[in-house]
């Protein structure tokens, strides 16, 4: 990975509590796994930002070698890597991912 | 470029010996897949651990031939 896609990555975590590394936008998502963590983001009324991958090809392969995680999407909270689709999809089925939300303090939908 | 189950279960097998491997062709076209992986060796890691345990015994397939294998594991 180039010194510019990794400053890009360090970059985007650091400025947004919540980050998606997806395929598409969170509004026009180009792909089932990332739209699906899209939606349990919108579910949840997070405020994230969703980078598409797709748009810059060694940020594609980058956020693969930089979270030493093999698919997209991939999902950041205040910095750490929480998961790819299969694992924030079980978080989201048994609460983990709201208990992850409140211990970094990050603003979701309570109900 | 599709890879075939039985390929994934043997990979998967090599790695983690002991696990109960459950997979299912979701779209029968050889290219979506679905894994439960169930063994003793998961145990104590977090999540993410467990999931790449499962994506190195995949030798880098994972992303590349193989486009989407949905990962369960279970301890």
């Amino acid at each position: 990975m180039d010194q510019q896609t990794k400053d890009l990555i360090n970059d985007e975590i650091t400025k947004n509590e919540v980050c998606l590394f997806m395929k598409g936008t969170p509004d026009a998502p180009q792909c089932g796994f990332s739209m699906a963590v899209s939606n349990m983001l919108k579910i949840l009324e997070v405020n994230y930002k969703g980078i598409n991958v797709l748009e810059n090809q060694s940020l594609r392969e980058g956020i693969k070698e930089y979270s030493d995680w093999p698919t997209i999407p991939q999902l950041y909270v205040k910095k750490e890597f929480i998961g790819g689709c299969d694992i924030i999809k079980e978080m989201y089925e048994n609460g983990e991912l709201k208990k992850v939300l409140q211990t970094k303090n990050i603003s979701y939908k309570k109900d | 470029m599709a890879m075939n189950l039985k390929e994934i279960e043997v990979l998967i097998k090599e790695s983690l010996p002991d696990a109960i491997v459950e997979i299912q062709d979701l779209a029968g076209d050889g290219n979506h897949y679905s894994a439960t992986v169930t063994s003793s060796n998961f145990s104590g890691k977090s999540k993410i651990e467990q999931h790449k345990m499962v994506y190195n015994s995949l030798k880098g397939k994972m992303g590349n031939e193989l486009h989407a294998l949905a990962i369960k594991t279970k301890e």
